[in-house]
C-alpha cells in the first residue's frame, strides 16, 4: 500500500502541489496528464530521486519520506528504460541483486527465473542497443520486478514504442500484473493506456491532483473541467461486436462501426478526433465508417478546430484545421459527412 | 592549412642526419630527459586522474553557487602565458611560498626537482583532463544514475558501476591530452625546474649552447618517440572503444 500525504515540492517554475492519495495492496494505478503536469516528478519523489519540501510518503505502512532511494526498494522504469549499456542484458538485470550481495548461484537462478517469465531468456547475453524497443522495455521491467520492489513506478513506459508494439505490450503489462501484483504507479498522457491498465486513475494538471476514480468514473462522469476537456472528448465508445463474412461490426445505439477485431460480445473501441475526416457532402469512398450528422460544438483551438457532431444522439468529436474549418464555411447546426477510417479505430 | 601544421615537423625530421640521430638515441642524457618528460607528465597525469575525476563529476552533475565562476576559472591555467603560471606556482611552491614551506617540513622540496616538473606540468595540463570528461559527463543521462540507486546502489556505488564504466573511453581521451599537454610544457616548468631538464629543457639547453645542429637529433627523435606512442594509445583506444560498445 502506498499513502502520499500532502507533498508538496516547489522548483520555482514549477510545484507539485499538496499531493495526497491512497494506493491499496496490488492497485494498478495510472497517473493521467499532459506532459509538463509533474508526472515525473511525482514519481521520483515517491522513488525518493528527488527531495520533497513537505508531506509524507509511506510504503506499506512505513514512512520512506528521508529515506535514501536505494532503501525504499521500489522499482522503476523510465520512458526509454535507461538500460546500461556498459552490460549485457543478463547483467542489467542482475544489478539489483548484486547491488544486494546476493550469492552468485542464487543470482543466477531468480534472473534466469525472471528472463524465462518475460520470455526474453534468448537475450541474455546480448548488449542494450542490439534490442528493439519492445524488447528494451522487457528488460527494464525484469530488472525492475527482480528486486520484488514493494511498488513499481512506470513513467510513460509505452510512450516510445510504435503503435502495433504499444498494443501488444499495453497487454502484457495488464497480464503481468495479475500474475505479480504489485502495487503499480504507471503515469502516461495517454487516456487508451490508461483506461485498458487502470484500476483506478488519477488525473494530474499542472502539479495538482485533480480527481482519482475509476476508469468508468473519469472518462464518462469526470468531475472537473480540465478532466472533461482532457478525456471526455475523445471518442471512447462500448458496443456489441458482431462478425459477419470475415468483418467486424460494433452496433453503438444506432450506428454500426466496422472494426479491425477478432473479439465478440462487448467491446470497447476508440478513435482520437483528428482521425475524424469531416467534409460537407457525402464522401464516395470505400470506408465503411461514413457518417452524417449536426455541428452542436464549435471549439476554437488555434490552429485547430475542435467540432462536436451529434448522430443521432451519440457525439462525436472532430478535430480538422482552421483552414478547412474556413474553407468548409462551417456553422453551428450544420449538417456534415464524417469518416472513420477502419484502421483509426483502437480495439480496447 | 594542414601543409602549415605539418610542414614544420616534416622539415625537422628530414634535415636530421641519420648518424647524429642514432647518436642521440645512445646519448644516456638524451635517454634520461626523455625518459623524465614521460615519466613526470604519467605522474601529472595520473594526479590529474585521482583529482579532477570527482571535480568534473561534481560540475557535470551538481548545482552550486559560483559553478560558472569556477568553471571558467579552470580555463585561466590554459589561456595564460606559461611562463606566467610558472612565477605563479613559483611563489607558491617556492622555499617561501605557503605550501612550499608545508611541503618543506615533509622534506618535499619543489624547485629544481621533480615535484616541480610535476606540479608545473599538472598545472598547465589538467585543465584538459577536466574539461574532457566533465564534458562526457554531462553526455551520461542521470537517469542511469537514479535507475541504479532505486536498485539498491549507492550514489559512489552507482557511480562506480555505472557513470564511469561510461566515462571511461573519455577519460582515455582526456588523459591522453593531458599526457600531451604535460610533455610537451616548457614555460612553466623551466621557471620551477630548470633541472633535472625534460627533454624540452634539454633541447633548449643545447640548442643555447651549442646551437640548432646540436639541438636538432633530440627534437626528431622527440617527436618519433611521442608520435609512436600515441599512434599505440590511439590504437589501444580505438579497440576498447569498439569492444565496449
Amino acid at each position: 500500500m502506498i499513502q502520499v500525504d500532502k507533498v508538496t515540492r516547489d522548483v520555482g517554475s514549477f510545484k507539485l502541489d499538496n499531493i495526497s492519495f491512497e494506493s491499496p495492496d496490488g492497485e494498478y494505478l495510472v497517473v493521467l496528464g499532459p506532459s509538463g503536469a509533474g508526472k515525473t516528478m511525482l514519481l521520483e519523489s515517491i522513488a525518493g530521486l528527488i527531495s520533497i519540501d513537505s508531506g509524507k510518503i509511506f510504503i506499506n505502512g512505513k514512512d520512506v519520506t528521508k529515506l535514501p532511494p536505494e532503501r525504499r526498494n521500489v522499482g522503476f522504469v523510465y520512458q526509454d528504460y535507461m538500460l546500461f549499456p556498459n552490460m549485457t542484458v543478463e547483467e542489467n538485470i542482475a544489478f539489483g541483486l548484486a547491488m544486494r550481495d546476493t550469492p552468485k548461484s542464487e543470482r543466477d537462478k531468480r534472473v534466469q527465473e525472471m528472463m524465462e517469465f518475460l520470455g526474453i531468456d534468448y537475450l541474455k547475453g546480448r548488449r542494450p542497443r542490439t534490442l528493439s524497443g519492445g524488447e528494451k522495455q522487457r528488460v527494464a521491467l525484469a530488472r525492475a520486478l527482480i528486486i520484488n520492489p514493494e511498488v513499481l513506478l512506470l513513467d510513460e513506459p509505452l510512450s516510445s514504442l510504435d503503435a502495433q508494439v504499444r498494443k501488444k505490450l499495453r497487454e502484457d503489462l495488464k497480464k503481468i500484473h495479475e500474475k505479480h501484483p504489485v502495487n503499480v504507479i504507471h503515469v502516461t498522457h495517454d487516456q487508451i493506456e490508461a483506461f485498458v491498465l487502470a484500476d483506478r486513475i488519477g488525473v494530474l494538471s499542472q502539479g495538482r491532483l485533480l480527481e482519482l476514480g475509476t476508469p468508468e468514473e473519469i472518462f464518462k462522469k469526470p468531475k472537473t473541467e480540465f478532466t472533461t476537456k482532457f478525456v471526455g472528448f475523445d471518442n471512447v465508445f462500448k458496443g456489441r461486436a458482431k462478425r459477419e463474412n470475415g468483418i467486424t461490426l460494433v452496433q453503438v445505439g444506432d450506428l454500426v462501426f466496422q472494426v479491425i477485431s477478432k473479439k465478440e460480445g462487448t467491446i470497447t473501441f476508440a478513435f482520437r478526433p483528428e482521425d475524424v475526416i469531416v467534409s460537407r457532402e457525402k464522401l464516395k469512398s470505400s470506408a465503411r465508417n461514413q457518417f452524417t450528422g449536426k455541428i452542436t460544438e464549435i471549439i476554437d483551438e488555434g490552429p485547430l478546430v475542435r467540432l462536436k457532431i451529434n448522430v443521432s444522439d451519440i457525439i462525436i468529436s472532430a478535430i480538422i484545421t482552421k483552414k478547412s474549418f474556413v474553407d468548409m464555411n462551417l456553422r453551428h447546426g450544420d449538417i456534415v459527412t464524417f469518416i472513420v477510417k477502419t484502421t483509426s479505430i483502437h480495439v480496447l | 592549412m594542414f601543409l602549415f601544421l605539418l610542414f614544420p615537423i616534416v622539415n625537422v625530421i628530414l634535415i636530421t642526419s641519420t648518424s647524429s640521430l642514432v647518436s642521440a638515441i645512445f646519448d644516456p642524457q638524451v635517454q634520461f630527459s626523455i625518459f623524465l618528460s614521460f615519466y613526470t607528465a604519467g605522474i601529472a597525469t595520473l594526479i590529474a586522474f585521482l583529482l579532477g575525476t570527482p571535480l568534473a563529476y561534481v560540475l557535470a552533475r551538481r548545482n552550486f553557487p559560483f559553478k560558472e565562476t569556477i568553471d571558467s576559472l579552470i580555463d585561466i591555467p590554459i589561456l595564460i602565458p606559461h611562463t606566467v603560471a610558472g612565477i605563479a606556482l613559483l611563489t607558491l611552491f617556492g622555499e617561501a611560498g605557503i605550501l612550499g614551506q608545508m611541503f618543506n617540513s615533509m622534506n618535499i622540496r619543489f624547485i629544481d626537482t621533480i615535484f616541480g616538473i610535476i606540479i608545473a606540468q599538472l598545472f598547465v595540463s589538467s585543465p584538459f583532463y577536466i574539461k574532457t570528461v566533465r564534458e562526457s559527463f554531462e553526455k551520461i543521462d542521470p537517469r542511469y544514475h537514479n535507475v541504479a540507486r532505486t536498485l539498491g546502489a549507492t550514489p559512489s556505488k552507482a557511480f562506480i558501476k555505472v557513470e564511469f564504466p561510461l566515462a571511461a573511453h573519455s577519460m582515455v581521451s582526456g588523459a591522453i591530452l593531458c599526457w600531451a599537454r604535460a610533455i610537451s610544457e616548457f614555460g612553466a616548468v623551466i621557471i620551477l625546474a630548470y633541472y633535472p631538464p625534460i627533454a624540452s629543457i634539454l633541447i633548449y639547453q643545447r640548442f643555447v649552447s651549442y646551437g640548432l645542429s646540436s639541438a636538432l637529433p633530440v627534437t626528431t627523435l622527440l617527436i618519433f618517440v611521442t608520435v609512436i606512442i600515441f599512434v599505440i594509445i590511439r590504437l589501444v583506444q580505438t579497440k576498447f572503444q569498439e569492444e565496449y560498445k
